[in-house]
């Protein structure tokens, strides 16, 4: 009943490789689980699997549990097994299941805000819209709701922003739109795909800040996607590392950043200005240079391989 | 203002933004580039476009062997009027015969052997002029790019048929005056087309890091552009092989182009008005200026599907539309 | 420091459209010495980029003057450069777009060595450069696409080093390469150039590498550079109210959940401030 989502051996195919080998994950309720790993390393997929939204050529085998607190009105799809207030599972869920969870349940963010936010209609109709629509409020009450949502996002001047479009506001403005936007109908599992990876550093503080007060406050679980080890360090609970569609290590944040048991994690680390493994440019130059000759088809994480995995997370968003 | 930094590399980047530009302008085709646009109504062949271009190349290649042997597999002198006139098919010949007396198979057979040559002359013509008009305006800009661009604009606002009709029947009816008529309306095309390609390539990194290095302009657009833009205009040349007979037997069927007693398709389907009882005389060339042009059109079509790189996205990604 | 500067600007405009005109540079100098990594930092917009690439004439400036070696730079324009101006070389951000898709890799990094013997410099062997980039050196007749994002990158750095430049600027040349090996590769950027004598600026967001790599810093917010100096100079002891929240706000990988500060919207208006003693700052 701790776990708000639990992936269990989740592969994730194409018809010809796999993109995500058998991962285990579980996001414990209330806590920000980062989801770490390089471009191709599946991590994206990961996320996309848990709401169904996997391009078409991808298939999807194994378990992603939501926990079902509030299962009035949500069909439990084979809910065996489950823990005691029971759960749906979300790999092979009809779409009628699927419908239930996207946005109501389970929420999205992307690195990108523009692709969640409609570039011609005001940021108050696209909330108000939102909650009339899933939770059937009044025109008034929507509008209310939408007021606080902005509020809750720390948007200035909530009131005002209802009433503009999201080409007025900066970049880290908007990514607070999205967010609330994916907070309207209190999901209790938001996903988060780089959703700061396209910010400047003093914006991108701000927004890891709302995301750490979002958590905090109670509710909301975190799925954070990211290849940004620094913010896993500042905002993250736990943190699991993939590569090429496997689990490397999952361990407790500070576990991970002092005592990485995994070869592939300290690589990482060492390759990270500020972490307690880094290493000097000296070092990191003689291994570029000496440790890697031949390294294009030899499939190291730097082989052309990940470059084409890109291809797929990149078409996908 | 702190919107446009992108740390993830796009795929796409690296695929040159040109030649989206041309094509996407309707430049493709001659044709389809008269006063009021009219599109070419675009082949979705989909998955079968692949093997319909094989298709269309082994038409093309059969119909080109037909034009090399012609003076092998034809029965008769095509110009020979020594047959019963109007004589149906099968009776005695395999197509028939005209309102002259001349066997129709033997003069389909001869008129490959001028429309196909020409119209490949027509489109590889094109193609240089266009090309190194399109390259150094795209290249140089400023007053040689007004200049050229102006005078495709002056082709380009007449319907290309229409004009083409107008300079034929300026310089006199003859089948080189038809060559050049249709030259002149077509070229623009392929200047447009090489122009923005030219001018997506120009600004790019690495046509930037070759100027860098000390690159002449000639060096950049030999070297780093020219290699680059090849694809999109040999698709474009493909498409119009078909365009091209279409265009030089129309001309001939109007009387502008091939006169008597040539043997070419457009002229033999003219001579078939007079005697439309006689469908043979008409349907037969009709059908070889059809199986040719659809042939071209497979393979430009394939072609295009094989270099456009969103189509290779779509096999590699697997996304299905 | 004048002795071996190779590289000077003074005073660059860089605007574009008109009426009004977006000014993204707004009057900035610097000097870059022989052997020297100076960094450019600043957020998205700030003006880096359009400096960068006025710097080395690709962009027109609407004022001030960079000169390399003494020499006046030009726009770069229909006429090709001069053996001098190839001494100037730069690295983009985007790897799959900075290199021939249709030319082997061997003959591109050959035109940097072309460019360094039209100068009457040494020449090398294309190989031996994809050898000192970490690259298979028999992997010369190979084409770009069959490399990574990070190694296509090292292959354009070794093209731009061919030409044995003596100044090397590089426009973010890494925040396009994955998270590990981005710190590998602009170390080796400064290794190459330091070793090569050339002056570098390299231009990055990532404050955490430049750190590690850079001689002197230069930040850079609305198209002004508001502190600059010796890199730990800035680091122990921002000046300037942008460099400190820019510094304050970055992520630390200690693993201690530390929240990196985030700038009130109000500390904003001072970012604009000029600070005279934030410029030019030294450890002495």
């Amino acid at each position: 009943m701790t776990d708000a989502l639990t992936i269990s051996e989740l592969r994730i195919r194409t018809r010809s490789h796999p993109i995500v080998d058998g991962i285990d994950l579980a996001l414990r309720r209330g806590g920000i689980h980062g989801l770490a790993g390089e471009s191709g390393s599946g991590k994206t997929m990961t996320a996309l699997a848990v709401l169904g939204l996997l391009p078409g050529s991808m298939t999807a085998s194994g378990s992603i549990r939501l926990a079902d607190d509030t299962s009035a009105g949500v069909t439990t799809g084979g809910s065996a097994g489950g823990s005691a207030g029971g759960s749906i599972e979300l790999v092979g869920a009809s779409r009628q299941v699927l419908g239930a969870v996207r946005g109501r349940r389970v929420a999205m963010v992307f690195q990108d805000p523009s692709t969640s936010l409609h570039p011609q209609l005001t940021v108050g109709r696209q909330l108000t819209d939102h909650l009339r629509h899933h939770l059937g409020l009044g025109k008034a009450a929507a509008r209310s709701k939408a007021e606080a949502l902005l509020e809750r996002v720390r948007v200035p001047d909530a009131r005002a922003s209802l009433a503009r479009y999201p080409h007025q506001f900066s970049g880290g403005q908007r990514q607070r739109i999205a967010i609330a936007v994916a907070l309207a109908c209190d999901p209790s599992v938001l996903l988060a795909d780089e959703p700061t990876t396209a910010l400047d550093v003093t914006v991108q503080a701000g927004v890891l800040q709302l995301l750490r007060e979002l958590v905090d406050d109670g509710g909301l679980s975190i799925l954070l996607v990211t290849h940004d080890l620094g913010v896993m360090s500042a905002v993250a609970d736990e943190v699991t590392v993939m590569r090429q569609g496997l689990v490397v290590e999952s361990a407790p944040r500070e576990q991970l950043f002092t005592a990485p048991q995994d070869a592939y994690t300290r690589s990482l680390l060492a390759a990270l200005p500020g972490s307690s493994f880094e290493e000097s440019p000296e070092e990191l130059v003689e291994e570029l240079v000496e440790g890697r000759e031949g390294a294009a088809g030899s499939g190291g994480s730097d082989a052309p391989v990940a470059a084409s995995d890109h291809d797929v997370e990149g078409g996908a968003r | 203002m702190t919107d446009a930094r992108t740390t993830r590399p796009d795929p796409r980047d690296g695929a040159p933004a040109g030649p989206r530009d041309g094509v996407g302008a309707g430049m493709l085709d001659p044709v389809s580039t008269a006063g009021p646009r009219w599109r070419r109504p675009r082949l979705r062949l989909g998955r079968w476009s692949a093997p319909l271009g094989l298709f269309g190349a082994a038409v093309g290649v059969l119909w080109i062997l037909v034009a090399v042997l012609a003076p092998v597999i034809a029965p008769h002198d095509p110009l020979a009027q020594d047959l019963p006139i109007l004589q149906a098919p099968g009776e005695g010949t395999l197509m028939g015969t005209d309102a002259l007396g001349r066997d129709v198979f033997s003069r389909v057979i001869w008129g490959a052997r001028v429309t196909i040559p020409l119209a490949l002359l027509l489109v590889v013509m094109s193609v240089l002029i266009g090309a190194v008009v399109g390259a150094i305006a795209g290249f140089f800009g400023r007053a040689v790019d007004e200049v050229a661009m102006r005078v495709t604009d002056l082709v380009m606002a007449f319907p290309t048929v229409i004009l083409a009709m107008v300079i034929a029947a300026a310089l006199g009816a003859s089948l080189l005056n038809a060559v050049l008529a249709a030259l002149i309306v077509s070229w623009p095309a392929y200047a447009r087309l090489t122009r923005g390609l030219v001018l997506g390539l120009r600004s790019s990194n690495y046509v930037v890091s070759g100027q860098l290095l000390g690159f002449s302009p000639l060096r950049s657009l030999g070297r780093d552009i020219a290699p680059n833009i090849v694809g999109p205009v040999l698709v474009l040349a493909s498409l119009d092989i078909g365009t091209a007979i279409l265009l030089l037997s129309g001309l001939s069927f109007l009387g502008l182009g091939a006169k008597p007693p040539t043997a070419e398709w457009g002229s033999m389907v003219s001579d078939a008005i007079q005697n439309f009882d006689a469908w043979w005389i008409g349907v037969f060339p009709g059908l070889a200026i059809l199986t040719v042009v659809i042939a071209f059109n497979f393979v430009g079509d394939a072609l295009r599907d094989a270099l456009d790189p969103k189509s290779q996205t779509i096999r590699g990604g697997g996304t299905t539309l | 420091m004048s002795a071996g500067t190779v590289l000077e600007a003074e005073g660059i405009v860089v605007e574009y459209g008109r009426r009004p005109p977006l000014r993204a540079v707004d009057g900035v100098g610097f000097r870059v010495a022989a052997g020297e990594v100076v960094a450019l930092v600043g957020e998205s917009g700030c003006g880096k980029s359009s400096l960068a690439r006025a710097v080395v004439g690709i962009e027109k400036r609407r004022a001030g003057d960079v000169r390399l070696n003494g020499a006046d730079v030009p726009t770069l324009g229909l006429r090709r450069r001069s053996p001098v101006m190839t001494g100037m070389q730069m690295v983009f951000q985007d790897p799959n777009s900075s290199l021939n898709p249709r030319r082997r890799i061997g003959e591109q990094i050959g035109d940097g060595v072309r460019a360094a013997l039209a100068r009457g410099d040494e020449g090398s062997d294309p190989a031996d450069w994809l050898r000192r980039v970490g690259l298979d050196p028999a992997m010369v007749t190979r084409f770009p696409h069959e490399f990574s994002g990070g190694q296509k990158q090292r292959i354009a750095i070794a093209r731009a080093l061919a030409a044995r430049p003596r100044m090397l600027v590089a426009d973010e040349p890494i925040s396009a390469l994955d998270a590990s090996t981005q710190t590998s590769v602009a170390a080796l950027m400064r290794s190459l150039s330091v070793e090569a004598g050339a002056g570098m600026l390299f231009i990055s967001h990532d404050l955490s590498v430049v750190r590690r790599i850079a001689d002197r810093v230069l930040v850079m917010y609305r198209g002004r550079v508001v502190e600059s100096g010796d890199t730990e100079t800035v680091w122990q002891n921002p000046l300037h109210p942008y460099t400190r929240a820019l510094l304050a706000a970055i992520p630390l990988p200690d693993g201690l959940g530390r929240l990196p500060l985030a700038p009130a919207e109000a500390d904003r208006a001072a970012w604009l401030d000029d600070l005279p003693e934030a410029l030019e700052r030294t450890s002495a």
